[in-house]
Order: structure tokens, then C-alpha cells, then sequence
């Protein structure tokens, strides 16, 4: 299943759609890193409001591309955790240290502009 | 009436008068005789189950008066479940009944009690009456106890139904009481803890702040637990757990209240603070959560970056 | 249900939340069921190569529940106590998995025989 990733000025906003495989996740990792060379964005929004399962793979996948990124010198933030998930991602001991987040697409948008200027 | 089909083509496979004879006297039959027997007496019967309440000490949250117009109904039910089998209406007025009594304290024994004390009453007064037959007694207590025992039975479980609905009732309604997530400015959530901490309760604690962090969108959390009563491992890891789960949602939480003495057991355990936002009181904690907010509104303002 | 690769662990959880939505689990309870059943299974392709997990519905004295069974034959762990302490993996991932699981459920059984293979069986009650 193809993760869309949707280039918007400065920033690159992937969408995941529904429940993602391992080699799916593989996949957007490669390609978001790859985009954000090729774009020079600044910024990279990962949007995961339709995941209804966040397990050690994916959780450790999203930290892998936000320290991949941040390399490049851009900023990833994760957004649209469902409260479940959440719940059941701090029960497992998967707390994305390190990672930022945000409530939803809006607000990811709002941290990384934010987060620009402090930069500029 | 499987019951009777059964017992009518018994007596044709066994053909002998003398037993059709015996099987005429068909248990719903003595059933009625004792019912007409039970109404005919009623008022004693009902006067002597009554005595037997107060010599026993049962039901003493209420006054004679009520206890009496409680048996009158109850006996009235009793005979008529034994009457026509059809133990739904009495179900009912069990279920009723414990509704009107359960506030007022009554408890499982005495419910339990008064019901099998009618049922020795009316059990003596049939022993009275058949006394010269004691054969025909015998085939009257088979039709009897097993019904009564039925009815004994039905009330009991309607009682005991009854209070676990309550209680159950009861127990929702403080757990919403105790954890109010309120939203004080825009954005803002206050999540006073008062009581004791289980592990039921935190869980539900922290769905419902995730819950309120979504539908109010809220930045920042204060949880304030000043009001709980105590800290242990278990409790201070559920409030590390829900600070990580809201910081998920992308909410900052500051936890307010922590005394001292909690501070410092919680070191002495081990537990890990770093990961928690804390500050004095309550009050101060607002102030925090306000500089966080309006932080962001004066950069986000400032018109040069437009 | 077969676990045989990555493509199986999704089609499994999503089995298990199924299931505990048909049995009246609650949308948190369901959650906390499918990551079980994510991480179960993950452990079986990271480590197992193959295996199976299967789900039934039980009944305790007043309450129903989900009884999940993961197994494989693969080549078993050494020593169980080190594997249930927060921290340990021995293919390099974050090593959460099995206390992990724990956590996620209310009952955790494991039995495992090095070389013959490991059984999980974890069970949740409903509320």
C-alpha cells in the first residue's frame, strides 16, 4: 500500500491511509528521506489518524525517520495519535522520546512554522 | 403443561383404575386445593407471619405498618405464584420491592428470611390441616415445597439482582464525580485528582483527559493532585504514563500539588520525575500553562513574520 | 491464522480487533487487543520465521474474555525471566515485545523449549 506524500511549500506531508505492513512503512521511510533531499524541505508532517494500531515497528519506524530527517536539517512532526492509540502505545513503553508531536494536521503546521522562524 | 401431558400418559401406559385414581389428585390439583386453603386463611396466616417478622427481628428499618402492608402484598403474590406457576409477576414485585427497600438498608438476610418464614408458616398450617391424612399431607408438601422453594428462590435472586444493579450505579456515578477534566481558558484542561488511585480508576482517568485533549484541543494539561491520598509505584508510574500519552496527543502536561513528602518517597522508589513537568501549587501551575499558551499567541501575532 | 510474514501481522490484529468489537470490548479495550495480537505475531516473523496465532472466546465465572494463543517452532528462548525484563531483545529491536504484551493484557502465560519451539497465551477480560 503506497503511503501518498503531498509537498506543500517548505513542507512534506505524508498521509498514512489504513493499516500499514512493515515493508509499507519500510518503503515511506526511504522516500520521505529521499523527498526531503530532493525538495529541500524543512519540514515533514506524518499523519497518522487512520492508524488503529501503533506496535514496536511502526513506533520504532516513526523515530527512525524523524532522527533520518533531522540529520538533513529539517524537523518531523507526528501527528493525529487517536487517544487509544496512545493509550495502548504508553502501555507497551513506545513514548516516541525524542519525536515531536502535535494534535492534528493543523496544529503540526502551526509547530513547524513556529519552529522556522525561531530559525530564520 | 408438558407437566400434565407427561402424568396423563403415565396413567394410560400403566391402565390400572387404582392408579388413575391416585394420579386424579395431579400435583396442579393439590396445588389448588392448598391455594383455596391459603385464601381461606389468609388474614391469620398473614397476622402470624407478621409476628414471626418482629420476634425474629427482621426488616426493624421499618415501621409495623409498613411491614404489614409489604407482607399483605408479598402474601398475596406468594399464593398466586403458587396458583398459577407463572413466577414473572412476582419476579417483578421482588425486583419492585428491593427497589423501595434497598435505600432504606434492608439487607440480603432479611429479605432472604421473611420469605422462608412464610413459607414455614404456611408449611405448619398445612401440617395443622392434613394432620389425620399424613399420606395426602405427603402429596401435599411434594406440590408445595418445590414450588416454594421456586418462589424463595426468584425473590432472593430478584433482591440480590437489585442491589448489584445499584451498586453498580452507584460505583459509575462516583467514578465520573471524581474525574472532572474541566477546560478553564482555551486550550487549557484542569484535571483535579481527588481520593484514591486503582488501577481501574487511573486508566479511566487517563481516557477520559485523552479524550478531552482531542475534543478540546487542548496545548497544555495541569494535573493537579493535591487531593490524593497516596503515592505509591503504582500510582506515580499511571501518572508518568498518562503525562507520555498526552504528550502523544501533542498536549504539555504540568503536574501540580506534589508534597514533599510524596516528592521525596517517590526519589526514594525510584520513580523517574525528569520526565514530568512539575510545579508547586495549583495556582502556579495555571500561571505556567497561561505563559505557555499566551507565549505562543504573542510570536504567532507578531506581524513582521506575516 | 497462518504468520508467515509482515503482510500477516496486519491481517492478524485487524482479525483480533474484529473479534473484540463482535464480543463488546470497548474501542480502548479492542486497541490494546490488536497491539497485543501486533506484537505476538512480530515475534513470530522476527524470530520464528513461521507460526500461528489463533483467537478464541472464553468464559470466566462472571465475565467473557478473548483468549489469544501464539506458537511457532522456532528456536525457542533461553532463558524466559531475562526475555520478560523491560529492555531485552536479542534481534535488535527495542525489545518490548513480551512485557510489553504483558502489560497490554490482564493473563500471560508463556512456555518455551530452546530448539523446540514457544507458546504465548494471554487472555483479556471484558469490563
Amino acid at each position: 500500500m503506497e503511503v501518498p506524500i503531498l509537498k506543500q511549500g517548505e513542507v512534506l506531508i505524508a498521509t498514512f491511509q489504513a493499516a500499514l505492513s512493515d515493508a509499507d512503512l519500510e518503503h515511506l521511510r526511504r522516500g520521505l528521506v529521499q523527498q526531503v533531499v530532493r525538495f529541500r524541505s524543512r519540514g515533514v508532517i506524518v499523519d497518522v489518524t487512520a492508524m488503529d494500531v501503533m506496535d514496536s515497528f511502526a513506533s520504532r519506524t516513526l523515530r527512525e525517520i524523524s532522527h533520518m530527517i533531522r540529520l538533513r536539517g529539517a524537523e518531523t512532526v507526528i501527528v493525529g495519535i487517536q487517544p487509544e492509540v496512545a493509550f495502548a502505545m504508553v502501555q507497551l513503553g513506545l513514548t516516541l522520546e525524542g519525536v515531536a508531536t502535535a494534535l492534528d494536521l493543523e496544529e503540526g503546521l502551526a509547530y513547524l512554522i513556529e519552529k522556522f522562524k525561531n530559525i530564520d | 403443561m408438558s407437566k400434565r401431558e407427561i402424568t396423563s400418559r403415565d396413567s394410560e401406559a400403566r391402565g390400572g383404575p387404582a392408579v388413575e385414581i391416585v394420579r386424579s389428585e395431579a400435583p396442579s390439583e393439590l396445588l389448588r386445593e392448598l391455594v383455596a386453603h391459603l385464601r381461606q386463611n389468609r388474614t391469620l396466616l398473614r397476622e402470624e407471619w407478621v409476628v414471626r417478622i418482629s420476634e425474629t427481628r427482621l426488616l426493624t428499618a421499618m415501621t409495623k405498618e409498613e411491614i404489614f402492608a409489604e407482607a399483605t402484598s408479598v402474601y398475596d403474590s406468594y399464593v398466586e405464584a403458587l396458583e398459577t406457576e407463572a413466577f414473572e409477576a412476582l419476579q417483578a414485585y421482588a425486583r419492585n420491592l428491593s427497589e423501595r427497600i434497598i435505600p432504606r438498608g434492608v439487607e440480603t438476610h432479611e429479605v432472604v428470611g421473611i420469605v422462608l418464614l412464610l413459607r414455614d408458616v404456611l408449611a405448619r398450617s398445612l401440617f395443622a390441616k392434613y394432620q389425620t391424612d399424613f399420606k395426602k399431607l405427603n402429596r401435599i408438601l411434594d406440590a408445595y415445597e418445590p414450588a416454594a422453594n421456586r418462589i424463595a428462590n426468584t425473590v432472593a435472586v430478584g433482591f440480590v439482582q437489585e442491589r448489584e444493579r445499584v451498586i453498580r450505579q452507584q460505583q459509575e456515578a462516583i467514578r465520573e464525580l471524581s474525574t472532572p477534566v474541566l477546560q478553564v481558558r482555551e486550550r487549557l484542561l484542569i484535571l483535579p485528582i481527588i481520593g484514591v488511585i486503582d488501577p481501574q480508576r487511573a486508566r479511566q482517568l487517563t481516557e477520559q483527559l485523552l479524550r478531552g485533549i482531542r475534543t478540546n484541543r487542548a496545548k497544555v494539561v495541569v494535573i493537579d493532585i493535591t487531593g490524593v491520598a497516596a503515592m505509591d509505584v503504582t500510582v506515580a508510574n499511571h501518572l508518568v504514563q498518562t503525562v507520555e500519552a498526552s504528550r502523544l496527543l501533542g498536549a504539555t502536561v504540568i503536574v501540580t500539588g506534589l508534597s514533599p513528602e510524596i516528592a521525596q518517597t517517590l526519589v526514594t522508589i525510584g520513580v523517574d520525575l525528569g520526565k514530568m513537568n512539575t510545579v508547586g501549587d495549583l495556582q502556579g501551575g495555571i500561571e505556567q500553562a497561561e505563559r505557555l499558551l499566551g507565549y505562543k499567541v504573542v510570536t504567532l501575532a507578531e506581524p513582521r513574520q506575516a | 491464522m497462518a504468520i508467515n510474514s509482515d503482510q500477516d501481522i496486519v491481517a492478524a490484529r485487524q482479525k483480533g480487533r474484529a473479534l473484540a468489537t463482535e464480543l463488546g470490548f470497548t474501542t480502548g479495550d479492542a486497541t490494546l487487543i490488536a497491539t497485543a495480537i501486533s506484537e505476538l505475531a512480530r515475534n513470530i516473523v522476527s524470530y520464528a520465521r513461521k507460526g500461528e496465532i489463533s483467537l478464541k472466546m472464553v468464559h470466566g465465572s462472571s465475565r467473557q474474555g478473548i483468549l489469544i494463543i501464539a506458537s511457532d517452532s522456532g528456536p525457542g528462548i533461553r532463558d524466559i525471566r531475562q526475555a520478560m525484563r523491560d529492555g531485552f531483545s536479542t534481534s535488535g529491536s527495542l525489545g518490548l515485545g513480551l512485557p510489553g504484551v504483558r502489560r497490554l493484557m490482564d493473563e500471560f502465560e508463556i512456555s518455551s523449549e530452546p530448539s523446540q519451539g514457544t507458546i504465548v497465551r494471554v487472555k483479556k477480560w471484558k469490563q
